[in-house]
């Protein structure tokens, strides 16, 4: 074959960047681990089942192991006492990944401000999608998940991300 | 009206208690909370006062007893030797009012961590101080002593210790175990909870009767509405108001149908764990219907907050019934076609029968209420026991199982929602027409169209949410019979707006107490089984 008759490749051969490849892969693969805790997570259980049905959006393969998982979706109140779990688990998971936060509790504590609740999950680990609800529908989760799908192209494959971040829990 | 109460001698609070227990027959221990009096308009004889809730074996009447407790460090007789619910209840108490209990094999945290300085309840104890926690604990101190009861020891044995939860996708977020294996068998075991306290207690005390509704949704938020109306009841019942028939009944239907919903999500989440997933699918998905049909009438679908104290905040709208109807349809073929492959299934029935087997008089001992107590063969009911809500008048019937295994617990939460649904139906034939509110405006909420039209109206409107509603002095406590069991409100009024104190009687806080007992001598496997039986709801055993 002539290889300098180049645009004989044009059919077999797409030129792009390995970004956009990698990228294009996670996009309809992300799997959750889903920290759930409370009433919002009994709304995830029907975003999970089939009438919103997940996996529409290639989110569907829950996992309950955080080494497995890619997208942490922290769906109910975080005390306190359940802070110190949250965080060794999102430090389980492996890069990249990313947090949702579902609702009022995990994102800003809610309207329980009060002496056991953690005022919003971002003092603990980095959040990218905020959901605001109380509990929200679940096609506001589906949103943040399309929203993170939407993030997660812009952004270059191999790096690390939120290592600026330190939360409360961070050496002590 | 107001619950009487008997004060008894601190010295003598463990025979009295025991006294009431054999000779009188009060043979279920409810609850046991504390007041703590430093904000008292008029000061009790002492800071701190213990109530102790008991309730009769026929189960008509209710004991309370209160205990002044002159020195909180020296404290009171554990009655945990009496009652096997005492050993929680009295933990719980110590963690949130610091109040001592002598003889208590393990008094220590329950709620909240163990890092936490202090005890969040007592008045002086500021709402918003929250404190950070850096560890869990590894609750070794509570595995010891039962391996040491037991005989048993560790590298002998050869025994291992694995901890489940509180992530694990079977503990549902927030329930932690420890257990020690010997094989695949249990051989020891002991829970943690409070991973989501959430301070419902403390909230109430800054909050007026009204705003404590939307709290109370998230206290069983599988049946969000069924806590909304046994707060409201309570209330009523403080400030002797009985609400018109017509929203007597639209309660009731309410309340049936959280029931139906609350089985729903118990039994689909109970299959899922054993890997039914199929009947994952037919149970929920007539619970998305009737979402469907609450979200038309509240506006919401999980946490309605459509109770207010005294009624409720709209009437039903046109055209419910043909809706309610379709979704008892969705319902009813959910529940058959989930049936059809379970019943005869052996796997289903190999997997659940005679396991963790409860007694009649364990269950009582335990605290059981509800479902899980009707599992046992005892057939308590409230709705059958002190009918309210015009109960009595329903052609309905009592499900009761006969050995209290994992089996009899699911079987009776299937068979449970048939009869709510047949209550359902009776009641949309006999809904009268009328009003739903009480008439009166220091109670309920004028019309939007009269606040805006009238000086009288808009006074009435600016001091119901400014002030709140206000309730006689006294205390008072109210059950009701909710999905998991007896939801309880031991509420303390001081006559303003704002309750000096409200503390749950949650049903899934003494079935979680049961828990690592009975899943002793099972598997693994059996063990998660047995916890989504119970239909452990976190948020309001956590609170
Ligand atoms: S945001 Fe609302 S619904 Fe969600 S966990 Fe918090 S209280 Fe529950």
């Amino acid at each position: 074959m002539d290889l300098s008759n180049t645009h004989m490749l044009d059919d077999a051969v797409v030129t792009t960047k390995i970004d956009a490849v990698v990228n294009w892969g996670r996009e309809a693969s992300l799997w959750p681990f889903v920290f759930g805790t409370a009433c919002c997570a009994i709304e995830f259980m029907a975003t999970a089942a089939s009438r919103y049905d997940i996996s529409r959006f290639g989110a569907e393969v829950l996992r309950f192991s955080p080494r497995h998982a890619d997208l942490l979706v922290v769906a109910g109140t975080v005390s306190y006492k359940q802070a110190p779990i949250l965080k060794q688990i999102y430090d389980q998971m492996p890069e990249p990944k990313w947090v949702i936060a579902v609702g009022a509790c995990a994102s800003t504590g809610g309207f329980y401000d009060n002496y056991t609740t953690l005022q919003g999950i971002d003092e603990i680990v980095p959040v990218d999608v905020y959901v605001a609800g109380c509990p929200p529908r679940p096609e506001a989760i589906l949103d943040a998940v399309l929203d993170i799908q939407r993030q997660l192209k812009r952004e270059e494959s191999f790096e690390v991300r939120n290592t600026e971040f330190k939360g409360k829990l961070d050496d002590v | 009206m107001m619950s009487n109460f008997i004060m008894i001698d601190a010295l003598e609070i463990f025979q009295t208690i025991k006294d009431a227990k054999e000779k009188d027959g009060f043979t279920f221990l409810l609850d046991i909370t504390c007041i703590d009096n430093l904000h008292k308009k008029y000061p009790a004889s002492t800071r701190f006062e213990l109530v102790y809730i008991l309730r009769h074996s026929e189960f008509k009447e209710t004991k309370i007893f209160k205990v002044a407790v002159v020195d909180e460090e020296v404290g009171v007789e554990s009655i945990s030797s009496l009652f096997d619910s005492a050993d929680w209840a009295e933990r719980e108490v110590y963690d949130q009012y610091g109040i001592n209990f002598e003889n208590h094999k393990m008094l220590k945290r329950l709620l909240n961590h163990m890092e936490f300085e202090g005890h969040p309840l007592r008045k002086d104890y500021e709402i918003t101080k929250g404190q950070y926690c850096t560890t869990s604990q590894d609750m070794m101190d509570e595995m010891k002593p039962l391996l040491k009861d037991r005989e048993l020891d560790m590298q002998k044995d050869d025994l291992m210790i694995v901890n489940l939860g509180p992530s694990h996708p079977a503990s549902h977020g927030t329930i932690r175990t420890l257990a020690a294996l010997d094989g695949e068998k249990i051989v020891a075991a002991a829970s943690e909870v409070g991973y989501l306290h959430r301070g419902f207690e403390k909230s109430c005390e800054n909050h007026n009767y009204n705003q404590i509704i939307p709290y109370t949704d998230r206290l069983n938020y599988c049946s969000a509405l069924m806590n909304n109306i046994a707060f409201a009841k309570t209330v009523e019942e403080m400030m002797d108001i009985t609400l018109p028939d017509r929203g007597i009944f639209i309660r009731v239907i309410l309340a049936e149908l959280s029931r139906v919903i609350d089985h729903l999500v118990c039994l689909a989440a109970g299959l899922l764990d054993m890997g039914g997933q199929t009947n994952y699918w037919y149970l929920f998905n007539p619970r998305n219907d009737a979402y469907d049909f609450l979200s038309k009438l509240t506006g919401a679908r999980l946490t309605n907050s459509y109770m207010r104290i005294g009624g409720m905040t709209h009437d039903l709208y046109d055209g419910w019934q043909s809706d309610l109807e379709d979704v008892l349809t969705k319902i009813d073929f959910g529940i058959t076609e989930s049936l059809k492959m379970i019943t005869h299934n052996r796997i289903y029935n190999d997997r659940i029968q005679d396991i963790s087997p409860v007694s009649s008089k364990q269950a009582i001992s335990y605290g059981f209420t509800g479902p899980n107590l009707r599992a046992s063969g005892v057939a308590y009911d409230l709705r059958f026991a002190k009918p309210h809500y015009y109960y009595d008048t329903f052609d309905f019937d009592m499900v009761v199982g006969s050995v209290g295994d994992t089996y009899d617990r699911m079987m009776v939460r299937f068979e449970e929602m048939n009869e709510s649904m047949k209550i359902i139906k009776q009641a949309v034939k006999r809904m009268p027409s009328g009003d739903i509110n009480v008439n009166d405006r220091r109670i309920t909420m004028p019309k939007k169209s009269c606040v805006y039209g009238g000086i009288e109206d808009m006074m009435n409107q600016f001091m119901l949410v400014t002030d709140g509603v206000k309730v006689p002095e006294g205390e008072h406590y109210g059950a009701f019979e909710a999905a998991n069991g007896e939801l309880g409100f031991y509420i303390v009024s001081d006559g303003s707006g704002t309750p000096y104190k409200v503390k749950v009687r949650p049903p899934s806080f003494y079935h979680m107490s049961a828990y690592p007992k009975i899943i002793e001598n099972y598997q693994v496997a059996d063990a998660i089984m047995t916890l989504g039986s119970l239909n452990i709801i976190a948020g309001e055993m956590d609170r």
